[in-house]
Parts: C-alpha cells; sequence; structure tokens
C-alpha cells in the first residue's frame, strides 16, 4: 500500500503564555528575560507555607479566548494539582485544570484547499507554566531559573480534526491570530510564548485511528511541519515494514530533522491529579460572562468581510493581512492618514511582507507605525517621491522609524519634477545614447524603456518617470 | 507568687497594676525554660537569649507611653511549622533541619504587631504527622505530668510547654487532633478553630483542607485572647473566610442554661478508658446540673471518619511534601549520579518513617486505577460527614466527646504501631473532615494523675458557642 492511501490524523495541544502583568497565583511580574530568579518570589518559589492566590485577569483573559473561539464556559469550575517532579517545577506539581476546564465544546475554522473547514476545540483550561534549567557552562549541571515559573498558560486543546501539515500551520495561525486580536497574548513563538505539542497517528482508511505519538514543545511553523512530515513517514514505514507504532512521547530535533523517543516506558506518568485544595471553585455569574461577550474586539473574520466589501481588497490578500492583529491594524491607521487602501495594501502584500519574510521578523516587531506608513503613500501620491524612492524610504522605515517627509530631506530623496531639470537629462541622456534614438525611429519602442532607464540611474531614482517619459516621447518625436 | 503559673489575663492585671513588668514575667519564663527544658525537651530552637533585651526594649517603650498594645511585651511559643522570618523553621524534620523561612506566616505577622515576645519554636511530630511528638527527628518531648508519659501529638512541645510553665501560651497546628489531643494529655485548653477562620499562609503544609493554627492556652479566657489576634480573613489565603472580626471574650458568659448539648453514643463506646470515660459522665452531669439540656444521639458515619481522614490526609500530605526535593531548599543528599538519584536519596535520608509511610500512602490513593477507591470514596464520604454533622447541629449547640479515648501513654509504647497511634484521633479527626470548630479542655485526672480532656465540637465559625461552654464548665470545677 502505497504512502498516500494512509489517512492521518492530528491534534493540536496550543500553550499560550497569557499577557497578564502578573503571575497567576502570586504578583511577581510576567516580563520576559531578566536577570535569572530575579521574577521570584516564596510563592512562585515555592517556599514551604506558602498559598497561591488566582489572579482574576488569567480566568477573565481565558474566558475571553473560549468567547472566541466558540466555546461554553464554565459557571462552576476549579483547579487541579498536576505532579510530577522535575527541576523547573519547584512545587512538584503544576496547578492546571483536569475534569472541569473554564472553557469546553468550541470550534475555530480554518481555510483549506477544499474550501473553509471547522476544527473542534476539546477544552481551554489554565495552567501556570513551569521555570527553566539553563546549562551550567561552569559546573556541569544545570541551573534553576524560576522567571517563568507561575506564568499564567492557557491550554488550548483541539480535537483530532487536522488531517495534513498544512492544516496545522492553518489552524495554528489561526489560533494565533485570534488570541493577538482578544489581547490575551503576545503570541511570541521565538520566546515560547506560543507553543504546541503535536499528536500525530496514521491508519488505512476504514481502519479504526492508530497509535499516536505527541511531539512537546514545538515553537515554530517550520519545525512543526517538518516534524509532522516526519513523523507520519516513520509510521507509516514502522506499519508497512509489519511494526507497530508505540504510544510514546518524542523530542523532534531541528538540526538533525529526526524525532526521538524521550521517555521509557518505564518513566509512565501517572500525574495523580487531585483538586487544589489550596484554592476555591472559580464561579463565573452570567453578568460576568456577558461583559466579557461584549467587551470582545473584532475578530479577523469579519474585519476580513469588512475588508472585502468597504475596500474590495481581494480574498487572498484580505486573508493575508488580517490573519495578523498587528498588520491589520498598521493597515488600518495608514488609510486613515492617506485614504488610499489599495495602495496600503499593496505596501503590506508585497514590499512589509517580502521584508518581514527575509528577516523572520513578526508583525509584531515592525518598528514604524501606520502613521508613518500612511505618510509614504501621501508622498508618493501626490509625486514628491517615486516609488522606487518609497521602497528606500521603507527600508529606512525598517531601519530607523521616524517621519518619512524627514527621511527624504534628509537623504535628498526629493522627487525632481522640475521642467528645465528634466529636460537637462533627457538631452544628456539622449547625446549619449544615438543608438537608442535610432532603435526608437526604426520602431523598436523598447528603447524608450532604456532610455527612461538611464536617466533614472542618472537620477539617482529622483526624476518623476511620468515627466522623464512625456519628455523623451517629445524629444525623440522631433 | 510564681509568674510563670498566671494566665495571660492575669498577668495583664498585674502589668496594669504595676506589680509586674514585662522583663520580670520575661525572666521568669526564661529562669523556667531552663530550668525545666532538659527534662521536658518541648523547644526546637529557644530564643532565650534575645527574650530579655527584647523585653526590657518594649518595657522602656511602654514607660516611654511608645507603646500601648495590651499584649506587647507577652510572651508566646510557636509551633516549629509556622514560618518564622530569620529563624529556623524545622517541622521537626532532618529535610529542614537548617531552613530559615525569607518570610513571616500571617499569624506571625499579627503576633509580632502585638509585640508579643517569641520565646522559642516547639517540637512536634515531624511535619505534624503523628499523635505523641516521638516522631520529631530531634527530641521526644516528656508529658509534664510524667515525664515517662508521651505529651500527645503533634503540638506536643506547645502543649508540654503550656502545661510545664515554659510559656504562658503557646500556637499549635490541628489537621486531624494536633492540638486537641496534646492539650487533653497535657492538662490545657486547646482550640482548632473552624476551618478558615485562621490563614494558613506561613502554616507549612500537611494537609490544606484540614490544617488549622489555633491557640494552646493555660485556660478559655486566654483561648479566646489569642483567638482574638490570629482570626480573620488573609488575602494570602482565598480559603479563609472573609467576615467580621468579633472579639471572643464576650462570648464567656459563664452561662449554659438551656444550651443543647448532644452527645453521640458512639464516642463513648467500645476502646474508652473506664476512667476517661466516668470523668466525663461527670462532666456532663454539671453541665445538666447548670441547667443545660443533655441529650444522647447517634453520628453513625463517625466511625467512616478515621480512614476517611487518613486516605484525605495522606493524600494531600504527599503533594505537599513534593516541594521538599532536595533541589532548592532543605536537606539534599551529598553525593548522587543523576536526577532521580538526587530525589531518591534526599527523599530517603531527609524524612523520616512515618511520614514515608504517609507519603507512600497518599501517592497511592491517588494513583490511577485507585483513585476512585480511594480519594474519590473518601471525598463522598467526607460530603456524608459533612451532612450528618449539619444535622445534628439543627438539634444541638455543642456536641460532646472525649478528646481521646485514653489519657497519654507510655514514651515508646506505641511509636512502632502505626495503626494504634491513629487510633488515638479517633475521636478528632472527624472535626477536621467536617472543617468545624471543637476546643479541648480538661476536666479531671485519672487515678495516676493523668488529665482527661473533654473536646466540645460547635457549628461552622460558632467558636462563640464552644468557647462559652468551655468557660462555664471551666469556672464551675475552679470553685472545686
Amino acid at each position: 500500500m502505497s504512502k498516500s492511501e494512509y489517512e492521518v490524523i492530528i491534534g493540536l495541544e496550543v500553550h499560550a503564555e497569557l499577557s497578564t502583568k502578573t503571575k497567576i497565583f502570586c504578583s511577581c511580574p510576567t516580563e520576559f528575560g531578566g536577570q535569572p530568579n530575579t521574577h521570584v518570589c516564596p510563592i512562585c518559589m515555592a517556599m514551604p507555607g506558602t498559598l497561591p492566590v488566582l489572579n482574576e485577569k488569567v480566568v477573565e483573559y481565558a474566558v475571553k479566548a473560549g468567547l472566541a473561539t466558540n466555546c461554553e464556559i464554565s459557571r462552576d469550575s476549579k483547579n487541579d494539582r498536576k505532579n510530577y517532579y522535575y527541576p523547573d517545577l519547584p512545587k512538584s506539581y503544576q496547578i492546571s485544570q483536569f475534569d472541569k476546564p473554564l472553557c469546553e465544546h468550541g470550534y475555530v475554522e480554518i481555510d483549506t484547499e477544499a474550501g473553509k473547514k471547522k476544527i473542534r476545540l476539546t477544552r481551554i483550561h489554565i495552567e501556570e507554566d513551569a521555570g527553566k534549567l539553563n546549562h551550567d557552562d561552569f559546573g556541569g549541571g544545570s541551573l534553576v531559573d524560576l522567571n517563568r515559573a507561575g506564568v499564567p498558560l492557557i491550554e488550548i486543546v483541539s480535537e483530532p480534526d487536522l488531517r495534513s501539515p498544512e492544516e496545522v500551520e492553518s489552524y495554528m495561525k489561526k489560533i494565533k491570530s485570534i488570541l493577538e486580536y482578544i489581547e490575551v497574548s503576545d503570541c511570541k513563538m521565538q520566546e515560547g510564548s506560543l507553543r504546541a505539542d503535536v499528536n500525530v497517528s496514521v491508519h488505512k482508511p476504514g481502519e479504526p485511528f492508530g497509535t499516536r505519538t505527541e511531539m512537546k514543545n514545538m515553537n515554530s511553523f517550520r519545525s512543526i511541519t517538518r516534524a509532522i512530515e516526519y513523523e507520519i513517514e516513520r509510521q507509516i514505514d514502522v506499519l508497512e515494514d509489519g511494526g507497530k507504532i508505540e504510544q510514546e512521547t518524542l523530542r523532534w530535533d531541528d538540526v538533525s530533522g529526526k524525532t526521538f523517543s524521550m521517555r521509557d516506558k518505564e518513566d509512565a506518568q501517572d500525574y495523580r491529579y487531585f483538586p487544589e485544595p489550596d484554592l476555591v471553585a472559580i464561579k463565573l455569574s452570567e453578568e460576568y460572562i456577558e461583559t466579557i461577550k461584549n467587551s470582545l474586539p473584532e475578530l479577523p473574520e469579519s474585519r476580513k468581510q469588512r475588508y472585502l466589501e468597504e475596500y474590495v481588497l481581494s480574498e487572498k490578500d484580505a486573508n493575508i493581512i488580517t490573519a495578523s492583529k498587528y498588520l491589520s491594524d498598521l493597515f488600518e491607521s495608514a488609510i486613515k492618514i492617506c485614504n488610499n487602501p489599495k495602495s496600503v495594501n499593496n505596501w503590506i502584500i508585497s514590499d512589509i511582507s517580502r521584508i518581514l519574510n527575509e528577516t523572520e521578523m513578526e508583525p509584531i516587531a515592525i518598528p514604524f507605525d501606520g502613521k508613518q506608513l500612511g505618510k509614504l503613500v501621501i508622498l508618493i501620491d501626490k509625486g514628491t517621491i517615486s516609488s522606487s524612492i518609497g521602497k528606500k524610504v521603507l527600508e529606512e522605515l525598517f531601519e530607523n522609524p521616524r517621519d518619512p517627509e524627514e527621511i527624504i530631506k534628509e537623504k535628498g530623496w526629493i522627487q525632481i519634477s522640475d521642467e528645465g531639470a528634466i529636460k537637462e537629462v533627457v538631452i544628456k541622456i539622449l547625446e549619449a545614447n544615438p543608438q537608442s534614438i535610432a532603435d526608437f525611429k526604426a520602431g523598436k519602442d523598447r528603447a524608450l524603456g532604456f532610455l527612461v532607464g538611464q536617466a533614472m540611474k542618472e537620477t539617482k531614482g529622483k526624476a518623476n518617470p511620468k515627466m522623464l517619459n512625456e519628455m523623451f516621447l517629445e524629444e525623440l518625436k522631433k | 507568687m510564681d509568674i510563670t503559673e498566671l494566665t495571660v489575663h492575669e498577668l495583664q492585671e498585674k502589668i496594669k497594676s504595676k506589680e509586674l513588668t514585662i522583663t520580670e514575667i520575661t525572666k521568669a519564663y526564661v529562669e523556667k525554660i531552663n530550668e525545666k527544658e532538659k527534662d521536658i525537651e518541648a523547644f526546637v530552637t529557644p530564643l532565650t537569649e534575645d527574650a530579655i533585651s527584647k523585653a526590657e526594649e518594649i518595657q522602656s517603650k511602654i514607660e516611654e507611653g511608645e507603646l500601648t498594645g495590651e499584649l506587647a511585651g507577652i510572651p508566646i511559643g510557636i509551633k516549629d511549622n509556622i514560618c518564622t522570618k530569620g529563624i529556623k523553621t524545622t517541622c521537626s524534620s532532618k529535610m529542614l533541619e537548617n531552613f530559615v523561612s525569607p518570610y513571616d506566616a500571617t499569624v506571625m505577622e499579627k503576633i509580632n504587631n502585638q509585640n508579643m515576645i517569641n520565646l522559642g519554636k516547639l517540637n512536634m511530630d515531624e511535619f505534624a504527622m503523628g499523635g505523641s511528638t516521638e516522631y520529631s527527628y530531634f527530641k521526644k518531648t516528656k508529658n509534664p505530668h510524667n515525664i515517662n508519659k508521651v505529651p500527645g501529638g503533634s503540638s506536643g512541645g506547645s502543649a508540654a510547654a503550656v502545661a510545664a510553665n515554659m510559656v504562658p501560651w503557646a500556637l499549635g497546628s490541628d489537621t486531624g487532633g494536633s492540638i486537641r489531643q496534646p492539650a487533653s494529655f497535657c492538662g490545657v485548653v486547646g482550640l482548632k478553630p473552624t476551618y478558615g477562620l485562621v490563614s494558613r499562609y506561613g502554616l507549612v503544609a500537611f494537609a490544606s483542607s484540614l490544617d488549622q493554627i489555633g491557640p494552646i492556652t493555660k485556660d478559655v479566657r486566654d483561648c479566646a485572647m489569642l483567638l482574638n489576634i490570629i482570626a480573620g480573613h488573609d488575602e494570602k489565603d482565598t480559603t479563609s473566610e472573609d467576615m467580621p472580626k468579633k472579639d471572643y471574650t464576650k462570648a464567656l458568659k459563664n452561662d449554659v442554661k438551656g444550651l443543647k448539648i448532644g452527645v453521640p453514643k458512639e464516642f463513648f463506646g467500645e476502646g474508652l478508658n473506664q476512667e476517661v470515660k466516668e470523668t466525663l459522665e461527670k462532666a456532663i452531669q454539671e453541665y445538666k446540673e447548670m441547667g443545660a439540656e443533655i441529650e444522647e444521639f447517634s453520628l453513625d458515619i463517625a466511625q467512616y471518619s478515621l480512614a476517611t481522614y487518613y486516605i484525605i490526609a495522606c493524600a494531600e500530605a504527599s503533594s505537599n511534601l513534593g516541594r521538599f526535593d532536595g533541589i532548592r531548599y532543605g536537606y539534599r543528599t551529598p553525593e548522587f549520579k543523576n536526577l532521580k538519584e538526587l530525589y531518591k536519596k534526599s527523599r530517603s535520608e531527609g524524612f523520616g518513617d512515618e511520614v514515608k509511610r504517609r507519603i507512600i500512602l497518599g501517592t497511592y490513593v491517588l494513583s490511577s486505577g485507585y483513585y476512585d477507591a480511594y480519594y474519590k470514596k473518601a471525598q463522598q464520604v467526607r460530603t456524608l460527614v459533612m451532612n450528618e454533622f449539619n444535622k445534628a447541629f439543627e438539634k444541638y449547640d455543642v456536641i460532646l466527646t472525649p478528646t481521646s479515648p485514653t489519657v497519654a501513654f507510655d514514651i515508646g509504647s506505641k511509636s512502632d504501631n502505626p495503626l494504634e497511634m491513629y487510633l488515638a484521633d479517633i475521636c478528632t479527626v472527624s472535626v477536621n473532615i467536617a472543617g468545624l470548630p471543637a476546643i479541648s479542655i480538661p476536666v479531671g485526672k485519672d487515678k495516676e494523675g493523668m488529665p482527661i480532656g473533654m473536646q466540645l465540637i460547635g457549628n461552622k465559625f460558632q467558636e462563640e458557642t464552644i468557647l462559652n461552654a468551655a468557660y462555664t464548665i471551666e469556672m464551675k470545677q475552679k470553685e472545686k
């Protein structure tokens, strides 16, 4: 049986760090970075006798996430302890939620080649993050940094509704986009504030689902795609060779491009969940849930519809822009300045997206604002600069963001629209290229393009291309 | 006059009337500790050295009018599982032999705000697990009434120190009887408050849903006074109840006329020592004579309380004690090859047998495949126990039982028999299971002169009712 005849089943557990100011059970800052063990207190260091106090913002953010993903919100929820030993887990238990999560039975819609597809969410629950182990360069052991211990997380668990790495990427992007829109997580994947455990299994059509393996803590779209592709192939190979898939936790190694088994069976984890006796039940009133519902901002899907109707963007462009709240906000604030949605759209889809790709930058990290982008568009629209100068201004905005007008003044990039000055250049170029004149007269229209190009080069791109064109034609026809 | 024989309210009067100074009082206690500690061994960390200079400081502040607090300068002893900033908090365990807490428990902040003088950290069963204080890693505390007997436990150091006049009063903690049973064995007053009345922040957790800090005192008035100080909502403990502050001394009316007292017959059956039984019956008779209405009833569910208690308490303990892993603080084994061995050896060497026994039991009852049969079932029984108590309190104001089926037993007689040791908790655990308040007060002595305690159980947050009932019989007995 060939590989393409297997069905692939994928489910995701997405962990998103919530962007609350303080940790989930104490008042330490959640800020990323900082010297090791400086964002800590007796509570998040699990000193004997300390008790957790649930940060109400965490509940609010999780409920927001639940409402934005069509979940039912539990009116009666609780925390549970998940017990296991690891040096980055100071209490030796993680306060999480087991049988009564805050949110259940939701879904998100993703775009696939076959059209829209609903991916069901089993649940969203709140829990605390663990600390980090750093390699000790001097002592040869590990050093524990508890800055991250107690940073609030939501875990979004999907049903096994995903069928390919492409769907997984689309799903992850959708989740990321929703969380950004409702402003509960900054979703910075490089900093680990958005990461996923990926469950993969394969089976032949008509047969029950295969045994799944789990790959933990994946934090880039690229490695998720590669890991899933590798794992599908590995599982099919095992099955084709008559072997059996072991249910196990795997570690994806980005360098070798392979998955490795993390634990042996002897260590099969029994987390001994039980209700957290140090915290009272989480009871939510109808008014509370209603208030949060009413405070939800416009979500990507509805923004997209608006862009299609109001600004007549193409479906593809609208998808790209609304996928990121930051791009979408940039778009909206830029058109407020320049009132030219088509042009702003083009800048975002082509040049800005290209630079983001080339520099592997996430939209949140774009250093300039919509006002600056809008001004750039105005300068082009008014003919103050050419669009090729515009590209240079954009690069400058990425480098050292400031008022585009200031940039072009400083760099001397103002477009030459003075008739006399342009004429001078035209004459100069014509004198230097008699062959082109001959070609043009012989009916080779391309020669005009060459001459305009030469003139642009001569003026370092500053000449008004429309005027150049007209003046060359005028001269050549003489 | 032996200063150390006075109650705190008597000391207060003498301070007010200038008969005594803070310094004199503190000196008397320090001398008493120096005299008796070698026999009683109540202290893990005595703080006698600084006590007198602290007392002098407080005395001069009082004289200069800088301090007015009614309890300023009154000495106190603290059970060694209550965190004290800058002072060792060992839980009487090798695991925390050198552990110094970086913060004060909420109750300690309250004690310190009163400018009381902490005379030391008091011995206990390791991590509050035990009923005789024999499971302390450091020393075996003796019963001041007979040093061959145990003081009870786990707050044995606190009860013995109060009974031996080494401190005027003390704080203990009670998870299944750890304040009331030693109070009963040592002939002092011990109160376990309603779950949620006193903040647990800074109490090294044994079983989070059962633990409460409470006073151990010489008499009921002192008990009400100390409860006044430590009770109250704490933002740091979300299981502490937010309710208006009360003055418990106001409840001491010396009047039980019309008070409905229920006597559950199950607590007076098999296994109850004859002398304990007779003494309790006398007390019941006294209540009757003072106008209380006594009725026998059946609290059938109580027989399941002990099993329920040991499942829930051990389950929570197995998780609570996970943090003692040799990584950040506490004992770490000197040699290990890898992480697993670091954990295994640190915990094997750092914990005593009884603690390990309970961690293993608790781990077992929470394990997949056993959770439903044990932990879940125990939680269901717990609800039934609560319901049965609720029903009883529809009829009665107070439930009266022995605190312990026996008087203090001989040192070494039960320490190798965990089951027999667990049975010593039979009268007290259901109170913790139901989250109720209960007080133990001495009501007599057996032929050998060992104290006999009576337990009065109240409805939730009805400390006033049991304090008044206890106070009334205490007054009656003083007349004799």
